[in-house]
This record gives structure tokens, C-alpha cells and sequence, in this order.
């Protein structure tokens, strides 16, 4: 493509930069995003604006992880099958070598007493954060004030835990009811 | 070989992963602790603490910390490489499809059923966090009256202080020093 022979340092411009934002981002897909817009469309200009925004709408609406995704087909916009592997490469590096590390040290300090009870208190905070979450979506959701959305809800909620329904099944299942009904633009 | 059995376990997580880091948890805890026992519920929690505080999305570090646990480093790539392999691929073809036609419209229907679906979902998995934050057990307890009152302490003071803004590494950090106070005031 042609931004390559614009730039010759491309790759390695690509790289540096996914691999550094990626790696002092903490908090996911929504803090990371604008970082890397900030990056390819503000400071090089390596996609238009208008493209980029595009593309991270269809990252929001695939399956998997919305920072890699926007990577993924940020990088594939940018440099074909060569930006995909560098943009991704250099996403999920810093976050795979930081818990590689954690994870071994982890497996030392968990044996400790004081560390166990620390823990303990941080289980209690991160399931009030995970409450949190679940009441924030739900809350979401019922304002719509739609019945068939609601309904998808109660249903998977008491699938999954009253029969313990395959989570794969129940995504399939209502996947397949959102491809045949839910396309209209209110469901958006 | 378990490389290939991680690498496997976590392509089924990385495609039925839609909308956001979120919704991997009640997946990776259906797949690796209720179908494998590779780790258990507390484990589990505490991948889910230490993501919040560390970069990369909560899905890349929860396969790398249970690849690095069960296989090591070749593990740690293993489950990371399958997590993004489906994104991989389906991010390809829905950049292909855009630049061609302009929109991914049917796509849309099918995230318009899901979304709901997963708000369920994560009340489920937010609902086992609870179970073992307060009473220290994955299914029903037993005996309800048997809860741990410091862990509704600190639930509660941590959903508080999310609702009132704080920062989530600050709520994190600050339920582990109270965890250990409390069970330090305990032991005197």
C-alpha cells in the first residue's frame, strides 16, 4: 500500500506506537481507542477520520475484545495483512509479558497469609465493581422500555442459572432471534 | 496436548465473546473452571482484580494468566494466540464486506439480540462473584445466615464509592488495605 513507501519507517512507527499506548492503557477498549485515533489519524495521518470512525463501530460490533479488534482492522485499513500483524502483535505483547510475570509471582505471594487477606478485601471491591457493571447495563436496557430485548434477559438469566443452560447455546439462540427480529433501527 | 486443548478452549471464548471485556468472564468461567477446573472461583476473582489494575483488556490478561497456570509460558501464547484468532479472521471479513458494500447491516440484528444476552450473563457472573465474596462458596449456600459481615462491609463501602466516581484501581487498592485490617483486627 502506499502509505509504506510514503513512510519508510512505517512498520516500526506502528509498532512503537500500538505497543507503548497498549501498554500504559489501563481500563480496556473505551480508554485505549481514542489513544490510537489520537496516534494514526491526528499526529501521522496514516487513515482519514472519517474511515477510522467507521471502523472502530464495526470493532464495537464484533465478537472478541474491542481494543484488539480495533487493531485488527485499523491495521488492516492502514497496511493490508502486514498492518494487521503488526498492529496486533504489538497489542497484546504488553499485556501478555505484564501477566506472564504477575502470574508467576502470583503463585509465590498467594501462599502468604497477609497477601491472602488483602486479597480477600479486593474480591469484595471487584464484585462491587462487577455489580455495578450488571446494574448499569440492566438499567439500560429496561429504559428502552422494549419487550422482546426483556424478554432475552429473563430468559437467559434464568436459563443459565435455574437449568444451567450451555452459555454457547443460549449466545446462539439469541443471536439467531436478533437475525430475525430485533433489526429494526429502535433496537439499536 | 494441552496446548491445543487451551488453544481451543479459548477460540470457542474469543468467538461467543460480543460486547466488550466484560462479557468473556461468564464465559472463561463456564470453559475453564466448570468445564476443565483449571482454576477455581477465587482464583478467578482475583484474575479479575488484577486485570482491573493492570493494561490490556481483561480478556488477553484472563488467557494469559490461565494459559501461564495451567501450561506455562507456551500456555500463556497458546490461550492469548486462540483468544484473538476468531477476531482475527471475522475482523478481515468485515473490513472486506465494508469497503465493499458500505454497511454490515444483518450484522446488526444479531448484536441487537445478543446485547441483551449478555447483560444477563454478567448478572449471572456477577452473581457467583457475590456468592463467594459473601459466603465464601460457588453454588447456594446452605446456610444464608452463615455471611461473612466484613465482605458486606466492604462490598457495600466499594459500590459506594464506583457510584460516587472513585476511580477503579483507588476502590480496588482501598478494599485490599481494609480486607487487611479487618482480618488483622480479627486475629488480635
Amino acid at each position: 500500500m502506499d502509505i509504506q513507501k510514503r513512510c519508510p519507517h512505517f512498520c516500526w512507527e506502528l509498532f512503537k506506537s500500538t505497543f507503548l499506548i497498549s501498554a500504559f492503557t489501563v481500563g480496556g477498549g473505551f480508554v485505549l481507542i481514542p489513544l490510537l485515533k489520537a496516534k494514526y489519524v491526528d499526529e501521522y495521518a496514516w487513515i482519514t477520520d472519517k474511515d477510522a470512525l467507521d471502523l472502530v463501530a464495526i470493532a464495537q460490533s464484533m465478537p472478541g475484545v474491542v481494543a484488539v479488534n480495533a487493531s485488527i482492522i485499523l491495521g488492516y485499513r492502514m497496511a493490508g495483512l502486514t498492518g494487521t500483524a503488526i498492529a496486533l502483535i504489538a497489542t497484546v505483547l504488553p499485556p501478555l509479558i505484564t501477566l506472564s510475570a504477575i502470574s508467576y509471582c502470583y503463585d509465590i505471594f498467594a501462599a502468604n497469609p497477609y497477601i491472602q487477606l488483602v486479597l480477600k478485601g479486593m474480591q469484595c471491591g471487584a464484585t462491587a465493581l462487577i455489580v455495578n457493571v450488571g446494574i448499569n447495563l440492566l438499567k439500560k436496557e429496561l429504559k428502552k422500555k422494549l419487550a422482546l430485548p426483556i424478554a432475552i434477559i429473563v430468559f437467559t438469566f434464568i436459563a443459565n442459572l435455574c437449568f444451567d443452560c450451555n452459555i454457547m447455546y443460549l449466545i446462539l439462540f439469541d443471536g439467531i432471534i436478533g437475525f430475525l427480529f430485533l433489526r429494526a433501527e429502535k433496537y439499536n | 496436548m494441552i496446548y491445543v486443548q487451551l488453544f481451543w478452549e479459548f477460540v470457542q471464548v474469543g468467538v461467543f465473546c460480543v460486547g466488550g471485556g466484560y462479557a468473556s468472564m461468564p464465559l472463561i468461567q463456564a470453559r475453564v473452571i466448570e468445564a476443565h477446573h483449571w482454576l477455581n472461583m477465587s482464583e478467578f476473582v482475583d484474575i479479575f482484580t488484577i486485570s482491573q489494575m493492570t493494561p490490556g483488556p481483561i480478556g488477553i490478561n484472563a488467557a494469559t494468566f490461565v494459559g501461564m497456570k495451567v501450561a506455562g509460558i507456551g500456555g500463556a501464547i497458546a490461550a492469548t494466540f486462540g483468544f484473538v484468532v476468531p477476531s482475527l479472521i471475522i475482523g478481515i471479513i468485515l473490513a472486506k464486506l465494508f469497503f465493499k458494500y458500505g454497511d454490515i447491516g444483518p450484522v446488526k440484528g444479531i448484536l441487537n439480540g445478543l446485547r441483551p444476552a449478555v447483560v444477563a450473563l454478567i448478572c449471572v457472573a456477577g452473581l457467583s462473584f457475590i456468592l463467594l465474596a459473601l459466603w465464601n462458596t460457588e453454588t447456594m449456600p446452605s446456610d444464608f445466615m452463615a455471611i461473612d459481615w466484613s465482605g458486606v462491609l466492604i462490598l457495600g463501602l466499594s459500590l459506594v464509592a464506583i457510584q460516587r466516581k472513585m476511580g477503579v484501581i483507588r476502590v480496588l487498592l482501598a478494599s485490599g488495605v481494609l480486607g487487611l485490617c479487618i482480618g488483622l483486627l480479627h486475629t488480635l
